[in-house]
């Protein structure tokens, strides 16, 4: 994401905040890029439960609530290959894109928007 | 059916490189006409059978011509025409023009209600006249005739199937399991005329009355199949000055004689041989479409065939040269009344043919053996109970897929039932076991009901189903190299990481997938000791973290205890540790050792760093335990020393990391108390010394270990061991159990590199020493600092 559609978007995120009150979503600080290794993920503790913030090879970032559709398994311990992460449980395969289970399995992890900056990572809760 | 296949391996590799339009005569679109019988027989709809919709030649850019036969084809000017006037030029042609039934030239043949039986029209007018007439009569009792007999039989039809030679199916059976089959269909109902010759059909107002035979006879016929076999369909192929014999003879590239113009399928001649079977089809189409994306790697050298009969309860399977000859050995069972016969054939220690009826569940077994050349000698005295004698064939012992019911569970891991299976190898029209585990998840677990899905498989398709040669066999959908050229391409261009072997060997991927990169890790890893790259995103997590992770995310930690010895000190360290990080269960494993279960990943550094023990690799692909009993040391019975030759032989060989776990044993006396006859290595000692025994596994499926060798000493159990798992880590696949390696390479073939050439065992020894000298234990690396990282959690 371009750095002005970032700060646009924690621009808005604060306008709608002073505006009504009501608790919406932020962008978080997560840590640098350089902090996951390529092709793998790290933990993000948060009041919406574990989250896996992954890094491909690519350098692209995805985050997904830290939970397998299948069996409830950490996403972030899985192997990560193209755009996809397989279970270390069952080896389900998930797309990080959307958190999806690729066929023929069936259920979706909950992703997150998440963006780089100037080589560090925000997440949006 | 090989044309649409071709385009389908076509798009796989070069989907953009050619503008694609198909003609076909008739008014489908590509369906499986392998699946005609069952269709014929009520069991499924004409629906169930198609391969590729219209929907798919829209979404893949290809323009369908259907109903429009080509007439002619004009090299020169490289055009093609079509009965109905349309015209179309090509860069490239390729023809699948598929063969014709052939008609008996007898009078009457041109009268209504006769047929042969090759598509979906003639299927439809069987039908529609089962359901208006009595009388069938079916003309040769080859495959396709008594697959279209039991059809109309189950349409309500009487149906007399007759044949000229002396038994049924001549060309894949012998009079045996001929007889045998006979048997069966008769007590279906049908009814059978062999060394009969049909002289004529007789009608009434232009629709078949009768058949009349060689001799006078004559039976009642309002309808007539001929099933008397094929032949290519050359006609517009010949008509363009293209040479056929037979067939359209084509090349080794699937080319012509015209080399712009291809043909693949049943209308070809290839090295003197035209193939009327399905499995032939798609090796040509793979090698056509290869060849057509310019890769031009692809060589198609002729098929071995097998066949199996699709009629629901007869379990008939045959392979290659059944009918042996001189010099060629048969080994026979026959249990007449009990409806088995099994005959396998080998001709200097390879299985040069087979025939099995009523249990056909090693047909893929023996068809496997066959196609990879395989000596079998040393499997002889087995061959005959099967694979499920050697594992692989389910835990349940299931061994004939066709008598299943379909809400039988067959595979325990993903609770996949035999109904699923087959709906889905119709439904989406699988061929390939890999396919079947992609679309149902069965037997892509533990792996163990390969052997009953492959049954499954090959008993809904029939002949179709080819059996993935393991020589072959791509090591994950990346690549199409299989393991041993993987490992010979690392060896061979010291290839010392992923990325070089994933552009080495053009992977299609870019970085592979989770299947082939713990294997390529090992691979560079274990080829180049200290100077390939390790790559720890490409481990499984349990190597990554180095703790077993459980159901809930958490950790098991198994300390080493050499030999299965501990003492007070290390004994009260891990109480410590239990009640210093709140471990929930505490558990005495197998393996003589301590497990910690639920122990959260963020403490793990902490854990080891208070064990102070060394890492016990429960975790890895490794040497695990090394299992041992008391001995001589302290039992009455003990003539060696086990656990001292345990605890040596785990110091030696820990850190050690293999294709997959490995699990030693040392008894001090032949009553093996420490179980060594199921262990990677298992090691008895005799009061003369030590016996070893190789390739025994407790787990999925039970395997006894092999004797390999007696030996004196204590230090040539080490030499010998060690040079046997070296050998193991050069040669396994990963994932490979050594059970399984020993089965694929061979027990001669082990002995060979480890007895008999003493130099080998040293060089195989030393390597092993070489690999392991310095290498660290993993636990006090990380206790050290090493990957903190991965042990540290964020927060927002």
């Amino acid at each position: 994401m371009k750095k002005e559609a970032l700060a646009t978007r924690i621009d808005v995120v604060k306008k709608s905040d002073m505006s009504d009150g009501q608790d919406v979503s932020s962008w978080h600080h997560v840590c640098s890029l350089t902090d996951i290794p390529v092709l793998g993920a790290r933990v993000v503790k948060s009041s919406h439960g574990d989250i896996a913030v992954f890094r491909n090879a690519e350098d692209q970032v995805f985050a997904l609530r830290d939970k397998c559709p299948h069996k409830g398994g950490p996403l972030s311990q899985g192997i990560v290959f193209g755009r996809r992460v397989a279970c270390p449980l069952h080896g389900w395969n998930i797309e990080l894109e959307d958190g999806c289970a690729v066929e023929p399995d069936e259920g979706c992890a909950a992703s997150f928007p998440v963006c780089i900056e100037e080589g560090q990572i925000y997440l949006q809760l | 059916m090989a044309g649409v296949r071709t385009l389908e391996e076509l798009f796989k590799v070069a989907p953009d490189l050619y503008d694609v339009t198909v003609f076909g005569a008739e008014p489908y679109a590509n369906y499986n006409r392998i699946l005609l019988s069952p269709v014929l027989a009520g069991e499924i709809t004409i629906k169930d059978i198609m391969l590729n919709d219209v929907d798919w030649y829209e979404q893949n850019n290809v323009r369908l011509h259907l109903y429009k036969k080509v007439v002619k084809i004009d090299r020169r000017a490289r055009k093609i025409f079509t009965e109905d006037g349309t015209e179309e030029s090509y860069d490239r042609l390729l023809l699948a023009t598929g063969s014709n039934a052939i008609m008996l030239p007898v009078p009457g043949v041109d009268l209504d209600g006769v047929l042969t039986y090759r598509d979906i029209q003639d299927t439809d007018t069987m039908i529609a006249a089962s359901a208006k007439y009595k009388h069938a009569v079916v003309i040769g009792g080859g495959l396709l005739g008594l697959e279209a007999a039991n059809g109309l039989k189950l349409r309500g039809m009487d149906v007399t199937v007759v044949h000229l030679n002396e038994w049924l199916m001549e060309r894949q059976l012998d009079k045996t399991a001929a007889v045998m089959l006979q048997k069966s269909l008769e007590a279906k109902g049908l009814e059978f005329r062999l060394k009969t010759q049909t002289e004529a059909i007789i009608g009434e107002n232009g629709h078949t009355k009768a058949v009349r035979f060689k001799g006078g006879e004559e039976i009642p016929a309002d309808l007539v199949c001929m099933a008397v076999g094929i032949r290519p369909n050359v006609e517009l192929a010949k008509s363009a000055g293209l040479h056929c014999n037979r067939g359209i003879v084509v090349n080794d590239t699937m080319q012509t004689f015209d080399p712009r113009i291809y043909a693949v399928g049943e209308c070809v001649e290839h090295r003197g041989a035209a193939y009327g079977l399905v499995a032939p089809l798609f090796e040509m189409a793979k090698v056509c479409a290869n060849h057509l994306a310019q890769i031009g790697i692809s060589r198609y050298t002729g098929s071995v065939v097998s066949t199996k009969l699709k009629v629901t309860g007869i379990d008939l399977f045959s392979a290659g040269n059944f009918a042996g000859g001189e010099d060629a050995d048969e080994i026979v069972l026959h249990d007449a009344a009990g409806g088995v016969y099994k005959k396998i054939v080998l001709k200097d220690g390879k299985i040069v043919g087979s025939v099995l009826y009523g249990d056909t569940a090693d047909g893929a077994w023996y068809f496997q053996l066959l196609r990879d050349g395989r000596n079998v000698q040393e499997l002889r005295d087995q061959l005959m109970f099967g694979e499920n004698h050697l594992g692989n064939a389910g835990h349940q012992g299931q061994n004939k897929a066709a008598s299943m019911s379909n809400e039988m569970e067959v595979c325990g891991c993903n609770g996949i039932c035999k109904g699923t299976i087959v709906n889905a190898i119709k439904e989406k029209g699988l061929f390939t076991l890999e396919e079947v585990r992609k679309y149902t998840k069965a037997s892509s677990s533990c792996g163990s009901c390969t052997g009953l899905v492959e049954q499954i498989l090959a008993s809904t398709v029939g002949g179709a189903y080819e059996p993935q040669r393991k020589k072959t066999k791509p090591v994950c959908s990346c690549t199409d190299h299989s393991h041993d050229e993987v490992r010979k391409a690392i060896r061979e261009q010291k290839l010392l990481s992923i990325p070089m072997i994933v552009s080495f060997l053009e992977w299609r991927t870019p970085n592979g997938c989770a299947s082939c990169r713990p294997a390529l890790n090992y691979y560079v890893l274990s080829t180049w000791p200290h100077e390939a790259q390790d790559d720890p995103q490409s481990r499984f997590v349990n190597e990554r973290v180095h703790a077993n992770i459980q159901k809930d995310g958490t950790y098991s930690v198994v300390p080493r205890m050499w030999g299965g010895i501990t003492n007070a000190s290390e004994l009260r360290r891990i109480a410590d540790v239990v009640d210093k990080y709140n471990i929930p269960t505490v558990k005495v494993t197998g393996g003589q050792r301590i497990d910690l279960l639920g122990i959260k990943k963020e403490d793990l550094p902490d854990v080891w760093r208070d064990l102070d023990m060394p890492s016990g690799h429960a975790y890895a692909k490794a040497l695990r335990t090394v299992k041992t009993c008391v001995g001589s040391e302290w039992c009455r019975f003990g003539v060696q020393d086990s656990t001292n030759m345990g605890i040596t032989l785990e110091q030696k060989l820990w850190r050690l990391q293999a294709p997959h776990k490995v699990k030693l044993a040392v008894s001090g006396c032949p009553r093996n108390c420490a179980e060594s006859g199921v262990k990677d290595v298992g090691v008895i000692g005799v009061d003369s010394g030590w016996e070893i025994y190789v390739g025994g596994n407790g787990g999925i499926k039970t395997e006894v270990a092999q004797f390999l060798v007696k030996v004196a000493t204590a230090d040539e159990v080490i030499e010998y061991s060690s040079a046997f798992l070296q050998l193991y880590r050069d040669e396994g696949h990963y994932l490979e159990r050594t059970v399984h390696f020993i089965a694929r390479v061979g027990l001669d073939y082990v002995k060979a590199r480890v007895l008999n050439d003493a130099e080998s065992r040293k060089a195989l020894y030393e390597r092993l020493q070489y690999a392991l000298a310095g290498e660290a234990d993993p636990w006090k690396e990380r206790v050290a600092g090493k990957d903190r990282q991965q042990f540290e959690v964020l927060a927002v």
